[in-house]
């Protein structure tokens, strides 16, 4: 099976978050609080597909492009 | 620490709080300006703490950094952040920071306080919003998380202004704290780092390892790090072999695993945690893939009757208290040179700019309305996929839309889009968006040429012309952005990530006070242009070389023996006029706007604007009032429909030629104002002048076009 990421998740959908494989979006990613571990869910998707809205860890919102989310691995 | 004036920056995430909290602290006395050497925008006021008993009053100075997420910057205002705290020297560097931490998103919140902490500076947390915490689920117990973090922590609500005065007796009891003896970082750097971080604080002075530590990641940003002093630091990176992004994604890393079992201690989670039902409802709503564009249209459409209808009430009173005012001061003043210079010159001048008012006080209510609400970014994530088409990011869209009030204040929200490459594009294409200026001469225009009837029985097709014109520049903004991405190589990759905000209502305080500032800059700003070019103007059209202007008089009277004594009048006016140094001007540049139909006045007029459009109509009117007959004052209309052509002897306005008007007010760019601004937000003459040129020659292409196809 192929590595799933966050751009895999249907609306609604949980995942956790296992690693972010590109490094010059990793800080920022680890700054909005995507942290190895935590836990995201898929809440929105923008009209044409792309950006995308997920829930980091029951904190907040994150919206991000389809691109940035695909860095993000989840188990 | 000096005691009587401290020195306070507030510092938080983007959404925690930070500006309402400044407001509740400061009231409205606060100054807006910009931070020392940069031309991010620095909002500063005074707070007082009064003493009880035997207490002194103490009177805190505090200054509102750019919302950040981290120390790291990403975008050119936030790196003003650390180019503060790191500099002792700086004037603004703080003896104290309150953090505002929003307490629904806790965890995230804290990562940006420990950086500070370990900063060394005196440090009080502001814990806000714990009422969406609550209708979240969750509560924060205070004095839990104080105990925890080693800092004063104080509950507030900043919109309502519960624990203000906690808050207050916190910055004075850590102000009065002398040396903190039980400072300890809350990272610590790993071994191999030690060395490195000593040889820095050695060279340099310092007593903090994270300063050092920032010294070694940070220097390429921090401006009063002289370039010799950033190569040793580059040669300290080499010897220790210090890999900057790693150690980055690692101290992140061992920051938040420490904070995560703090902030699971303090925080009480009663029942599911999520978002706040009510932003889960609107974004269902507000996001989707129908519903999401049409409210869209719906608000824009709002907005757009709001700066058209609503406010052209305000403005027409404004637009006959101008007149009357005019009328007056010219009947009461004695007859002469300075009656004329006070009239004619300055009160004209004048009155072209406090027409605007309603129209940018209102425009920038509502741009703060959708900002305070959260909708704003929503209308980012739901027009990003569009935007990336033309090269642009989701974040563009808000200098666009603030483009159709004024294209300066839209170039200054460019700052938060964090790549270079889409904000210079931004940049370059947001004077294209028919801004207020562009107003007044389209609706002119379109009074002569367009007929003033229904269609479908609502819509005025008066109406629709505006709106073609406004649709025009849109389309010329997306197109050139797009026709510029393919010349302008993006040299970095393009990033969205946005936190998307719970819905609040708007404080309407903050709204009306948004708007305020606005049209004060507005009239400071721009006024003082369009002032000095209507007395300039003035003095040009009133004037001429030598006794030039006497001789065309005399010439005119000699020929013109037959009509009434008013024809005779106008003759010799506009004789004069040609004669004068505006006139030799305008005879001056027509060759170059002949082709697009324009005669030697029009010319004039066009050359006053290239200061800034606002001046065109006025222009215009001063023109033709200094050429006209004297009896009565006609309105501007009349002055243009009675204006005769002098080669054909037709009117001279006719559809061609105010067509061929429009279309070049459309896409010139012809505002000091903005141009200045552009060379402010870039940092140089480049940007500047290659705007201008292509949308000059935009601008005459498409005129030059226009007048040949319906002439």
């Amino acid at each position: 099976m192929s590595v799933r990421t966050v751009s895999h998740l249907k609306k609604g959908e949980k995942g956790v978050i296992k690693s972010i494989t590109d490094k010059t979006m990793s800080l920022k990613l680890l700054e909005m609080g995507c942290l190895p571990g935590s836990e995201v869910r898929l809440d929105a998707v923008a009209p044409f597909g792309d950006p995308i809205c997920i829930n980091v860890g029951g904190w907040y919102c994150l919206s991000l492009r389809l691109n940035e989310a695909a860095v993000i691995e989840i188990e | 620490m000096k005691l009587g004036i401290i020195k306070v920056a507030l510092i938080g995430n983007p959404n925690a709080g930070k500006s309402t909290l400044f407001n509740a602290l400061t009231g409205l006395r606060q100054k807006t300006g910009n931070f020392p050497g940069v031309t991010v925008e620095k909002k500063s006021g005074t707070f007082k703490i009064a003493g009880s008993g035997d207490e002194d009053d103490i009177t805190a100075s505090i200054v509102d950094l750019p919302g950040t997420y981290s120390i790291y910057p990403k975008s050119r205002d936030e790196r003003v952040v650390m180019d503060i705290l790191a500099n002792p020297r700086h004037p603004d560097h703080p003896d104290l920071i309150i953090i505002v931490a929003d307490a629904s998103n806790l965890q995230r919140n804290l990562l940006l306080f420990t950086e500070i902490n370990d900063l060394g500076i005196p440090t009080v947390l502001a814990l806000n919003m714990l009422d969406v915490a609550a209708s979240m689920n969750m509560s924060v117990n205070a004095v839990q998380l104080a105990m925890q973090l080693n800092v004063p922590v104080a509950s507030i609500n900043a919109r309502t202004g519960e624990g203000i005065d906690k808050l207050k007796e916190a910055v004075r009891h850590a102000a009065e704290k002398k040396h903190s003896t039980s400072f300890h970082y809350f990272y610590e750097p790993v071994q191999s780092d030690l060395a490195m971080i000593e040889e820095v604080k050695e060279l340099y002075h310092l007593d903090n390892d994270y300063v050092a530590l920032q010294y070694v990641c940070q220097h390429d940003n921090f401006s009063f790090l002289e370039q010799p002093v950033r190569a040793k630091l580059d040669a300290l990176i080499e010897k220790y072999g210090f890999d900057e992004s790693q150690f980055l994604a690692s101290e992140t890393i061992a920051r938040y695993e420490k904070l995560k079992p703090i902030v699971s201690r303090s925080i009480k989670k009663e029942g599911i945690t999520d978002q706040p039902y009510w932003t889960r409802k609107l974004d269902s709503i507000l996001l989707h893939r129908f519903w999401g564009y049409f409210t869209f249209a719906f608000v824009l459409l709002i907005v757009f009757q709001a700066i058209f209808a609503w406010a052209s009430y305000p403005m027409d009173l404004i637009d006959e208290g101008t007149a009357k005012s005019i009328e007056w001061v010219k009947n009461a003043l004695p007859e002469g040179v300075l009656n004329d210079l006070i009239t004619d010159g300055i009160m004209a001048g004048i009155g072209g700019i406090i027409i605007f008012i309603p129209q940018i006080a209102i425009l920038f209510a509502l741009v703060a309305v959708l900002e305070e609400s959260g909708y704003m970014a929503r209308v980012m994530v739901i027009m990003d996929k569009l935007m990336r088409r033309f090269g642009l990011n989701g974040r563009s869209v808000v200098p666009l839309i603030s483009g159709v009030a004024c294209a300066v204040p839209a170039i200054m929200t460019t700052r938060s889009i964090s790549s270079r490459y889409e904000r210079l594009l931004t940049i370059l294409v947001t004077p294209l968006m028919s801004c207020s200026a562009r107003l007044p001469i389209y609706a002119i225009l379109i009074a002569l040429v367009v007929p003033e009837y229904k269609v479908l029985g609502i819509l005025n097709v008066q109406g629709l012309a505006l709106l073609g014109l406004y649709t025009l520049g849109l389309v010329g903004a997306l197109g050139s952005a797009w026709l510029l991405s393919l010349f302008i190589p993006r040299k970095e990759p393009s990033y969205f990530m946005l936190e998307m905000p719970s819905y609040k209502v708007p404080r309407w305080g903050h709204v009306a006070f948004s708007s305020y500032e606005s049209v004060k800059s507005f009239v400071l700003e721009a006024g003082k242009v369009i002032m000095a070019i209507s007395i300039i103007l003035w003095v040009l059209a009133s004037y001429g070389p030598g006794d030039s202007m006497d001789r065309a008089e005399q010439a005119t009277i000699v020929q013109v023996k037959s009509g009434t004594q008013e024809q005779r009048d106008a003759a010799v006016a506009s004789a004069r006029l040609e004669s004068s140094y505006a006139g030799q001007f305008g005879r001056f540049i027509e060759p170059v706007i002949k082709p697009l139909g324009y005669d030697w006045k029009i010319g004039i007029a066009l050359l006053a604007s290239f200061a800034a459009r606002e001046v065109f109509v006025g222009t215009m009117a001063t023109i033709y009032s200094i050429s006209g007959d004297t009896e009565d004052v006609p309105t501007i209309k009349e002055r243009l429909v009675q204006e005769k052509n002098d080669v054909t002897g037709g009117p001279m306005f006719t559809p061609a030629v105010c067509y061929s008007l429009l279309i070049f007010y459309v896409f010139a760019m012809m505002c000091m104002s903005t141009i200045a601004v552009v060379y402010r937000e870039t940092h140089g003459w480049k940007w500047p002048l290659i705007q201008l040129v292509y949308l000059m020659v935009l601008a005459y292409v498409s005129a030059f076009a226009t007048y040949q196809l319906l002439s």
